[in-house]
């Protein structure tokens, strides 16, 4: 049993509702109590969807569970198929369905529909939503896409001499971070190329469509927590290469381009020659200099917070004062990126220590997930979001990707706006005996934050005591950035075995600390 | 106002509702989803439930944003290992116990909350509620209840929550003299409100179920009457009653008529002169429906459809119909208690179509063939309803915003007539 306050990610079966929503023609029938409705809303409110998830739920009662469910279930498969007319039906259960084991996929198998049936083996106690998403889509490949695989040894059929080299890119879904955008830069980017997009799954996918991704040249695998394990799997059956470089950011988006160039046997240097993305150029102008070795906190999925550390540090000049991710699946690559930077990854789901962490670390700016942006508002740390778990404002009406040449442009700007920039900080370090930089005057970091601001929570953790004149001293230091001096020069002062802080000590500890 | 009612009364009694039962796929939340606004009430206690990721899942994402730090709600999921040994379950329930509380050191009362998963498997958290009181008392009590979806829907979370804090009330003395409770989660102010018109009317002893804080719990006994505020009571009422209580029967304070009717039921149980009670609400009431008169040509005429959520579907379609004018094609609800809505029904229009449970996909037939102007459902559905064309406005806003009483009957007019007022003005 493990208490827990907020989650990351949902049971597996939301993941499974994340591909089925996705797609175009596939239907889920779950096996579920009427509670589990809910998660209709995630995608009718937080994506905004306009139209109801493909999902039936059984929706049994107490007064079910001595009768019989397992007839409510092939009742309700029943009329899923003659209502909605899917292409395939997914069916499986959620955690309490679990529990009763009337065996879903076996009481469809038994209805005679004439349609594929997939059953969905996600063990809810065990995993959780991306987990179940990546089941479900390598589940729905291998049924559809499996019926059309090549004899055992036969070489891939060769491309028309002069046709251009296709691909199909996965891992897009319902309720994912930016998906929606990235998939619209990618396309661009590999028709600039001369690159076709064969298919795009599960985002908008047919199951007609699924059935034919093993006619494309190669796979791109975009998000790997959801598309990792169907590409391996079109790689054995279908001899398919796989592009595993994600996207995003400026030195990632060159090495993708430099891989699709490889396996499609195409020349980049049209597409990499120039400064394709205003970032470059934006973090060397001079005002972005405020930038360096700004202390970051990075925490979401693998996949966003292995790239979001490089972009910080070799694209922005940042310092990452650590980072972490909740998907334990992909915990080594978190692991190897955090080792790269000096730092020790942070792998785990419970936000309570995530929140222990930055608190402890005290950064300057935080990349996370809604749920460290709420963990920053009350550490009055800036903060701009990266992965999902997602919000409703995770879906901008404007077009906002995360990967290639412009998401690197929205990574800048989404990234240092939240931070003091520039002449901005350069000027309030200069003007802040003025009145107006007081605790209490208007702050675009929010009311609550200059009065939450860090610096209340850090003096909790210390017994060294302030002279008057050194909290005098203290206070004189813009809020923003006086919690971290706070803790700096308690820090030292504890090293020190120094009792008593005195502004002499705190100006020590600048010195010794500054860079 | 009472002319009106007896006449509708008759109508009744000739064409009472057409009530209809419908199984099916039910698009509504479990019981769970109640520790939303009862942690907001019960400010000392906590809501512990117990159950999978996705009763976690579900309570943050009904709550909406995750706003709290440290809200005074948590889950204690199952895992595995759990569910291979009950034994070893128990023991790691008392294990997340004593961790919490000592998180929590402000804790006066701990909920263990039901879930789906924890029926199936026949955890039974009474005997551990029982268990960790003994460990805990007398700085925490701990109760249970369940908050499952296989048995509760929605609102029916804070009845089972109510019920089970019913058990724990002191005895009212038999000498005491008789005292009035309002059971129900009500907004602060509007308790406020309703306090100073019981001590109008000269009704002294008056107290709320649940209590703002949890060593405030009103006693009951034999001299207690109670008015339920909310409709989705039945087993706190029955609890109250084999506390020896008394229901007073009458129609729900939603809506000028309806807050009136509620009043005078309790004056009329303590023999409170009629033009007294009646000088009493006379100010407030002739108030609000002066505020309603806004809103009226916005609504008049105009026909809803409501979808199964809340329990309160019947009382707002009686306010909505009587107060408003509106044309009433379908009143969903999850739960029909004839007894506690006997009042509610008598004030119905004539033949009104009631639906109680659900099969989703074919009340949305029924909904799209109707066309209402508009439609009050659940967030699962208002999005996919308003992309073709149908507008609607979210039954769950009727739980988490004070409603009730005099003061409130126009803003519940204003929760009905905005998105018909935003419709009008959109021009894209």
């Amino acid at each position: 049993m493990q208490l827990t306050v907020w989650t990351y990610e949902g049971p597996p079966h939301v993941g499974a509702m994340r591909i089925a929503t996705a797609m175009r023609d596939v239907h889920y029938v779950l096996h579920a109590p009427q509670g589990d409705t809910y998660a209709d809303l995630l995608f009718t409110m937080i994506e905004r969807r306009g139209a109801r998830p493909p999902v039936t739920y059984t929706t049994f009662q107490a007064r079910d569970l001595g009768g019989d469910t397992a007839e409510l279930f092939k009742q309700a498969a029943r009329e899923a198929y003659e209502r909605f007319q899917p292409r395939a039906l997914l069916v499986g259960a959620s955690c309490t369905a679990e529990l009763i084991q009337d065996d879903p996929g076996g009481l469809a198998q038994g209805l005679g529909l004439p349609i594929p049936i997939i059953p969905l083996e996600l063990p809810a106690y065990q995993r959780k939503e991306n987990w179940g998403a990546s089941e479900t889509f390598y589940r729905l490949v291998r049924t559809l896409a499996g019926a059309n695989d090549p004899s055992p040894g036969a070489a891939r059929p060769k491309r028309e001499g002069g046709g251009r080299p296709s691909c199909n890119l996965l891992g897009p879904s319902a309720l994912g971070f930016r998906h929606r955008d990235d998939v619209q830069e990618i396309t661009a980017l590999l028709d600039r190329l001369g690159v076709n997009v064969a298919v795009v799954a599960p985002m908008g996918a047919t199951c007609a469509d699924i059935a034919r991704l093993g006619e494309a040249d190669f796979n791109v695998v975009l998000y790997p927590e959801i598309a990792a394990t169907a590409a391996q799997w079109l790689h054995r059956t279908f001899a398919q290469p796989i592009v595993s470089t994600v996207p995003i950011g400026v030195g990632a988006t060159r090495d993708f381009i430099a891989e699709i160039a490889r396996v499609a046997g195409i020349d980049p240097t049209v597409e990499l020659s120039g400064s394709p993305s205003r970032l470059s150029w934006y973090s060397r102008s001079v005002d972005s200099t405020y930038l360096t070795g700004k202390r970051v906190f990075i925490f979401g999925d693998a996949t966003h917070v292995v790239a979001a550390a490089r972009v910080a540090a070799d694209e922005l000049g940042f310092s990452i004062a650590g980072l972490g991710t909740y998907s334990r699946e992909l915990a080594r690559e978190v692991r190897a990126a955090a080792a790269a930077r000096n730092v020790e990854a942070l792998i785990t789901d419970d936000y309570l220590e995530v929140e222990a962490r930055i608190a402890q670390l005290q950064p300057e700016l935080v990349l996370g997930t809604q749920m460290e942006r709420h963990i920053a508002k009350r550490l009055g740390i800036p903060c701009a979001v990266i992965s999902a778990p997602v919000h409703v404002q995770d879906f901008p009406a404007r077009h906002s990707p995360q990967m290639g040449w412009e998401g690197a442009n929205n990574l800048f700007d989404t990234w240092v706006h939240p931070l003091m920039m520039g002449l901005e900080e350069h000027l309030l370090t200069m003007f802040r005996g003025d009145t107006e930089f007081t605790d209490t005057a208007p702050s675009h970091l929010g009311a609550a934050s200059a009065h939450s601001a860090p610096e209340d929570v850090a003096p909790s953790s210390s017994t060294t005591a302030w002279t008057a004149e050194a909290e005098r001293e203290l206070h004189k230091i813009p809020f923003f950035v006086r919690g971290k001096a706070r803790r700096n020069t308690e820090r030292f002062a504890a090293t020190r075995a120094i009792a008593t802080i005195t502004v002499d000590t705190l100006y020590d500890a600048k010195a010794h600390f500054g860079r | 106002m009472n002319a009106c009612a007896d006449e509708a009364a008759v109508a009744a009694r000739t064409s009472p509702p057409r009530i209809v039962t419908e199984r099916g796929q039910r698009e509504v939340f479990c019981g769970l989803t109640g520790i939303i606004w009862l942690h907001r009430k019960l400010q000392d206690a906590f809501f512990l439930v117990v159950g999978s990721r996705t009763c976690a899942h579900l309570i943050q994402s009904a709550a909406g944003v995750m706003i709290f730090a440290e809200p005074r709600f948590a889950t204690a999921i199952i895992g595995e290992r759990d569910l291979a040994g009950l034994a070893d379950a128990n023991a790691e329930l008392d294990r997340v116990v004593s961790e919490l509380l000592a998180r929590r050191p402000d804790t006066r009362l701990l909920f263990l909350v039901g879930s789906c998963p924890s029926e199936v498997i026949k955890l039974d958290l009474s005997r551990a509620a029982q268990r960790l009181s003994r460990q805990f008392m007398p700085r925490v009590r701990v109760l249970n209840y369940s908050g499952s979806g296989i048995e509760t829907t929605f609102t029916q979370g804070e009845d089972a929550c109510l019920a089970a804090l019913v058990n724990e009330l002191p005895e009212l003395a038999a000498a005491a003299p008789k005292s009035l409770l309002i059971v129900g989660t009500l907004a602060d102010v509007i308790e406020d409100q309703f306090r100073r018109l019981f001590a109008a009317l000269g009704i002294e002893r008056v107290d709320f179920l649940p209590p703002r804080r949890a060593t405030e719990l009103p006693a009951v006994g034999a001299n207690t009457r109670f008015l339920l505020a909310q409709p989705f009571l039945a087993d706190t009422a029955r609890a109250l009653e084999a506390r020896g209580a008394r229901r007073i029967a009458a129609p729900f304070p939603l809506g000028v008529e309806g807050t009136t009717l509620w009043f005078e039921a309790a004056a009329r149980e303590w023999q409170i002169d009629a033009a007294h009670a009646h000088s009493v609400t006379a100010a407030a009431s002739e108030r609000a429906a002066r505020a309603l008169e806004r809103h009226r040509p916005r609504l008049a005429g105009k026909s809803i459809f409501f979808f199964p959520d809340s329990q309160l579907e019947v009382p707002l379609a009686r306010f909505l119909a009587r107060e408003l004018s509106m044309r009433l094609i379908e009143v969903g609800t999850p739960y029909l208690h004839r007894e506690h809505l006997a009042e509610e029904l008598a004030l119905l229009p004539a033949a009104t179509q009631i639906t109680e449970g659900q099969h989703v996909d074919r009340q949305l037939d029924r909904c799209r063939a109707a066309q209402p102007d508009l439609a009050v459902c659940g967030l699962g559905l208002a999005n996919p309803l308003e992309a073709e064309g149908i507008v609607t406005k979210w039954s769950i806003e009727f739980v988490f915003t004070p409603i009730q009483g005099y003061e409130q009957a126009a803003d519940l007019a204003e929760l009905c007539a905005r998105p018909l007022i935003r419709q009008s003005l959109l021009a894209v």
